[in-house]
């Protein structure tokens, strides 16, 4: 018993402040959010748009545009572009409600909006979540587990994720969702009770991802289920999963500062 | 005398047509004499080669010499199987039968392993009909009968974050006769799409084959591409590698340690080694930016350098969470009560392990010295080694008493290496691959031994490219684990092993 206590002293209080508090430590090379000088860009140059594997680029009339949903932040693009036009910042901060809302260039990303009143009655202050992970490669897992841990302690905010879609006010849906899959996606949407959530997370379950025209996949859990909030990323800092989660729950603000 | 084999070493690429083909007899004789005489089949596959047949290639590994052995045969739409003379070869056999239709008779077991239509139009091992859905895990099971043997199904979708799977236990009672695990549901058809790279998707295919294994992978991939356009990364870059492997070796065994104290209700370590392992993932993400290692691993090289602050940052953070875990790790060794529930649960006898030639830190728990890194060593793992971990009574305790073991040697590699890396150029360009050649390259990676072979055409890409993810070789050790313990007993099993379900159906 007390080598226990000893060693629980030693390793200390671990929870970071999340949202509240001093930001949170971001490491320096982080791809987040991308930034495009659209003016810088060169008429008639797609180098970015021939070096991006899952085809997230595209050239439109003012720039190129770059699809979050299917970006796997390789960063591929940046030492492509021989005018910098493209740069990855540190910002984590990525989810949003709608397929069209993780489009940049031309257009700011547009950052998931709260549920409405009714539904944060309902899942605001208790939101029990059933994974399936649908072809994910156990990265978007390993890192929707982490914020179990103590370090982001999930709990706090009343999120679970429960054992059975039973018990689940909604599923967290991880892969392109393969052809192997689709059935018992399908099922495991059906066993959980309405009103229910559906959240997207990485470029697997929101297009494909690397794995985009492949036979073997459905191009992401929007193709089987409605989704209500899409998390871009190949994989999604655990901060991004958590940041999503809980604009939508409506507690961080969409201006980036903490509500209540 | 003649040449029944080709010889070659880790990323050695030597032409194909210095593979004799040799009758599917000489074939079964000459492998049954390889590994009785110590080699271990690292590979076994089928690659079409005229309308009518396709060719098997088989590669051995032999650790007292470092030699790879490659041998072929060419053999028709059915032949008699390998299995029953090399039981090694029984889940790469139903692999060859379900994609290119081939049907080795005589295999005691012969069922498909990923679901999915035959590569082959026209051909099918089970004849089943052309454009019907195939549903994942439909299919036979082994059953045991009596009046009160019961039989328990579980998955796909499992009760934590986890990767699905099926897994079909016969028990009487609480005690387990059986398990048969089906698995599937995760492919994404990664093999056949690298048949004509390197393009601009392999390296990323690479990344997300097992998710958990970035580093294992691309590293690879990318040594076989390198040896077959005949230039080395630099060795700067080749120890990034090594220091990138081993900090993902140990956020994986911080990570698992952390599983099988949860799995016995010791709430402390988990609550610890869950952290930690989150810590040694940060230090991945101080050398790249991802803390799963993405984009570091690159064709000729790394993408990402080091200057002396970051170094000393990186072996901080090492230094520290190791520190940590050690005193996670202490507690759960003096816990009686979870020692209890580790000390002779899911036992591998030594010979079964040999027989079935399971690999890594599962092997190395029943007592096999082997390690690629020290048998087989490519890339850095040439210039500065890892002791070679193992412990003898092949349980729950010694899968999780090697990984602590690894722990502490890789945690001191990190370190040692980030102390003096050496100089050179960060990325070289290569040039074209060697055209008609083969490459086979081995990694130990954190659950075991990965095998890569990719073989080039006449125009220098890639013909065919073969991915042996350890856990591939691994599942069938968890079934038989579980034999004769209580179901109750197959979490801390499982977690034990901590298999990929992806990197097995790719």
């Amino acid at each position: 018993m007390f080598p226990i206590l000893a060693e629980r002293i030693r390793q200390r209080h671990r929870t970071i402040s999340f949202p509240a508090g001093d930001p949170p430590k971001i490491p320096d090379r982080l791809r987040g959010l991308p930034v495009i000088d659209a003016a810088k860009c060169i008429a008639g140059c797609r180098r970015c748009v021939e070096v991006c594997p899952p085809d997230a680029i595209s050239i439109s009339d003012r720039g190129p545009r770059m699809d979050l949903g299917r970006c796997l932040f390789c960063g591929e693009c940046v030492p492509a572009c021989p005018e910098d036009v493209i740069a990855f910042t540190q910002d984590y901060r990525l989810a949003s409600r709608t397929r069209e809302g993780l489009t940049v260039g031309g257009k700011a990303l547009q950052l998931a909006e709260a549920l409405d009143a009714k539904a944060r009655r309902l899942f605001g202050r208790s939101l029990h979540l059933r994974q399936v992970s649908a072809g994910g490669c156990n990265a978007c897992e390993a890192d929707i587990n982490v914020l179990s841990t103590v370090v982001f302690d999930l709990s706090r905010f009343g999120i679970q994720i429960v054992a059975s879609p039973r018990h689940a006010d909604g599923l967290i849906i991880t892969g392109p969702v393969t052809e192997n899959m689709r059935l018992a996606l399908q099922k495991t949407y059906e066993a959980t009770p309405f009103p229910k959530l559906v959240i997207a997370v990485g470029a697997c379950a929101i297009s494909g991802g690397v794995f985009a025209g492949h036979p073997e996949q459905h191009h992401g859990a929007g193709s089987v289920v409605p989704v209500d909030l899409y998390v871009p990323g190949c994989p999604p800092h655990p901060l991004t999963i958590l940041d999503g989660m809980l604009r939508l729950l409506g507690r961080i603000e969409a201006d980036g500062e903490k509500s209540s | 005398m003649i040449t029944r084999h080709a010889c070659a070493s880790n990323c050695q690429p030597i032409a194909i047509a210095e593979i004799p083909a040799l009758p599917l007899e000489d074939f079964r004789a000459e492998l049954a004499g390889q590994i009785s005489s110590g080699c271990q089949l690292s590979a076994l596959f089928a690659q079409p080669c005229s309308a009518q047949a396709v060719r098997l290639f088989a590669v051995t590994s032999e650790t007292t010499t470092s030699t790879l052995r490659l041998l072929a045969s060419d053999v028709p739409d059915r032949y008699p199987a390998l299995t029953p003379s090399c039981p090694a070869a029984h889940w790469f056999e139903r692999e060859i039968a379900e994609q290119w239709g081939v049907r080795p008779e005589g295999h005691p077991w012969l069922k498909p392993i990923r679901f999915h239509p035959s590569y082959r139009d026209g051909r099918d091992a089970w004849d089943r009909r052309p454009g019907r859905a195939i549903a994942p895990c439909v299919t036979d099971y082994f059953q045991v009968e009596g009046e009160e043997v019961h039989e328990v199904a579980v998955g796909p979708v499992h009760a934590g974050v986890i990767e699905p799977g099926h897994f079909r236990f016969q028990c009487l009672g609480e005690n387990v006769f059986h398990l048969e695990i089906e698995l599937g549901y995760q492919h994404r058809g990664i093999e056949r799409r690298l048949v004509g790279g390197p393009d601009r998707r392999t390296i990323h295919y690479m990344e997300t084959l097992a998710g958990d294994t970035t580093i294992g992978h691309a590293t690879a991939c990318c040594q076989a591409v390198e040896a077959l356009a005949g230039r080395e990364a630099s060795l700067r870059a080749q120890a990034l590698r090594a220091v990138a492997l081993e900090l993902e070796r140990l956020a994986n065994h911080t990570g698992d340690l952390g599983a099988l104290a949860v799995d016995v209700g010791f709430l402390p370590t988990s609550a610890y080694c869950g952290r930690l392992r989150g810590d040694f993932l940060n230090t991945s993400a101080v050398l790249c930016g991802s803390r799963f290692g993405r984009g570091l691993v690159q064709p000729g090289g790394v993408a990402f350098d080091v200057d002396p602050s970051r170094c000393a940052d990186m072996q901080r953070r090492v230094e520290v969470t190791f520190r940590d875990v050690a005193g996670a790790v202490e507690l759960l060794w003096h816990s009686p009560s979870a020692m209890a529930r580790y000390d002779g649960t899911g036992t591998v006898p030594r010979a079964v392990c040999d027989q079935l030639a399971l690999v890594g830190l599962a092997a190395r728990a029943c007592g096999v010295d082997r390690d690629v890194r020290r048998d087989f060593p490519a890339g850095f793992y040439r210039f500065a080694q890892v002791p070679v971990s193992t412990w003898h009574t092949g349980d729950v305790f010694a899968r999780a008493y090697v990984r602590w073991l690894e722990i502490q040697r890789s945690a001191r590699f990190v370190s040692e290496q980030l102390r003096a890396l050496p100089h050179g150029e960060l990325r070289r360009g290569l040039g074209p691959l060697r055209p008609d050649s083969l490459v086979v390259s081995l990694v130990e990676g954190w659950r075991g031994e990965i095998c890569h072979v990719a073989l080039t055409g006449s125009d220098g890409r890639f013909a065919h490219y073969k991915v042996v993810d350890p856990s591939f070789r691994n599942w069938i050790g968890l079934a038989l684990a579980l034999r004769n313990e209580q179901i109750s007993d197959f979490p801390v099993c499982n977690k034990s092993f901590n298999l990929s379900y992806c990197g097995h159906d790719l």
